[in-house]
């Protein structure tokens, strides 16, 4: 299976490829379980990090991931860079290349500037999230963490519960699920359900519409307060009375066995009550946990086109 | 239908081979303990073998099993292996002597990378290595201490080994055109 120079996105990934990411994954995470914290195949790499929108754990998660490959790693911190002095991307990517480093990790409020940086960079670019448009390493963990707890994905039922039309995470995540057979239906408040979602892509009206389709896995997106100009819902007070899992949900939830995902960070009280994240199926820091490995085998499959190919 | 190749060790002297090894491994540290590690793949039932030979004068011999995927100097060519990250030792090798095993010694760099990659499990008190055929032609200066038949064969040939775990039979084969390999 031959890298390839770039990962944007998850609608460009063959089902063999997101497979072989999959697979590799595994033996990732039982490495850093036992003993072995580091392993050698980046040695001499250099991993930058580009983040125009403030993350931690994203962040976070890429450069541990990078540092157990053993490659070297800098965070290009954009509030302390010449952004704020109105240098252009371009700019940016100039500089960096002249810096030699073998792979980029972007984040950017918006959607598209991953692929104009690939174009532009002998480096591997990684999508770290862009806009509404793409998260490809949160559908890995994701499609990996359900891998993981339910075994193959054909069949399985996931609902994907929120801001829909505004999620990077509910495109990459409900795209890959889909492409390795499992059923996505979504539920969220009537404007931030896509109407041009993919036809397969059932949709519900109430929670208990949600709980009659039988789902094994109840994804919550974060409901970005940050990012909501327009208010799409009356309060946060509504959201969680509507949308979110509140202790009857859970109770049901529980009942049934039913798993609880989410990309986290929370908002306790909006869409999830306190007491999921003590629910013994709450799958949301194993999903940080495999985050890791997942970019591990990222970082491992991707292909820079930098310095000397070695045979 | 892979055409079988001439061959060089028959299933009978296979085993020969591997008893010699056993027993040479054993005159060498007739006291000490060690523990046989099997480099993916065929490697690891090697050090089974070997293990299985000793039973009698060494009873419970500790075995384990050794990936060298992430150690390759040649890390953006490795493919996906079912064996990668299958690595298992029964204990941290901090002051053990470590038998590494292989079938085929070619280039080395295998030995390379599996001597780095059990540095990530402790100091072994000594490393020593044990392969079924040394075929010549070494990038870098690594030699067998236990070796079951020495050979040289040019590059443009394929040493095909088949052992009976893993394939269904024994058998040690020489393949003349490397394109009809593996």
């Amino acid at each position: 299976m031959n890298g390839r120079k770039d990962l944007l996105d998850i609608e460009s990934l063959s089902v063999e490829e997101i497979n072989y990411l999959l697979e590799t994954a595994g033996p990732f995470k039982n490495l850093i379980r036992q003993s072995v914290k580091k392993m050698p195949p980046l040695r001499g790499r250099h991993v930058l990090t580009l983040f125009y929108e403030p993350s931690t754990r994203t962040r976070s998660s890429f450069e541990i991931a990078a540092k157990r490959l053993s490659a070297d790693v800098t965070n290009f911190t954009v509030s302390t860079s010449s952004v704020v002095k109105g240098e252009s991307i371009i700019d940016t990517i100039d500089t960096l290349q002249a810096m030699q480093v073998d792979y980029i990790i972007v984040r950017h409020g918006a959607a598209g500037v991953p692929n104009l940086i690939a174009k532009h960079t002998r480096a591997s670019v990684i999508n770290a999230g862009d806009g509404h448009h793409a998260h490809p390493t949160q559908g890995l963990l994701d499609a990996f963490t359900i891998k993981e707890v339910l075994g193959p994905l054909t069949g399985r039922r996931i609902a994907i519960i929120g801001d829909i039309q505004h999620s990077r995470v509910a495109r990459s995540t409900s795209m890959i699920l889909r492409k390795l057979g499992a059923q996505v239906g979504v539920f969220g408040p009537g404007p931030l359900i896509p109407e041009d979602r993919h036809p397969d892509m059932q949709s519900f009206r109430t929670f208990d519409e949600v709980f009659d389709w039988q789902p094994e896995v109840i994804y919550l997106l974060r409901i970005q307060t940050e990012r909501q100009k327009e208010q799409f819902f009356p309060s946060l007070h509504e959201y969680h009375r509507l949308y979110g899992v509140t202790d009857e949900r859970l109770n049901y939830i529980r009942g049934k066995g039913i798993y609880i995902m989410h990309p986290g960070p929370v908002n306790r009280g909006v869409e999830l009550v306190d007491g999921v994240m003590t629910y013994e199926r709450t799958l949301i820091n194993l999903q940080v946990e495999n985050g890791i490995a997942a970019r591990m085998a990222v970082l491992y499959w991707l292909q820079p086109e930098t310095g000397s190919q070695r045979e | 239908m892979e055409s079988p190749g001439q061959q060089l060790l028959s299933p009978r002297e296979i085993d020969t081979r591997i008893h010699r090894l056993a027993y040479e491994i054993l005159e060498r540290h007739p006291k000490e303990k060690f523990i046989l590690v099997g480099i993916h793949r065929r490697g690891v039932p090697l050090a089974q073998r070997l293990a299985k030979v000793l039973e009698d004068e060494r009873p419970g011999v500790e075995t384990g099993m050794l990936d060298i995927t992430l150690h390759r100097d040649d890390p953006q060519k490795a493919t996906f292996s079912p064996d990668f990250g299958k690595t298992k030792l029964p204990h941290d090798l901090d002051g053990t002597l470590v038998i590494l095993v292989d079938d085929v010694l070619f280039t080395g760099r295998t030995i390379r990378a599996a001597i780095d990659a059990l540095f990530e499990y402790g100091r072994p008190s000594k490393i020593e290595l044990a392969v079924l055929v040394d075929r010549g032609c070494r990038e870098v200066p690594i030699q067998p201490d236990y070796c079951g038949l020495r050979q040289t064969i040019g590059r443009e040939s394929y040493l095909r080994v088949r052992l009976r775990e893993q394939d269904g039979h024994d058998g040690l084969f020489l393949v003349d055109n490397k394109h009809q390999a593996p």
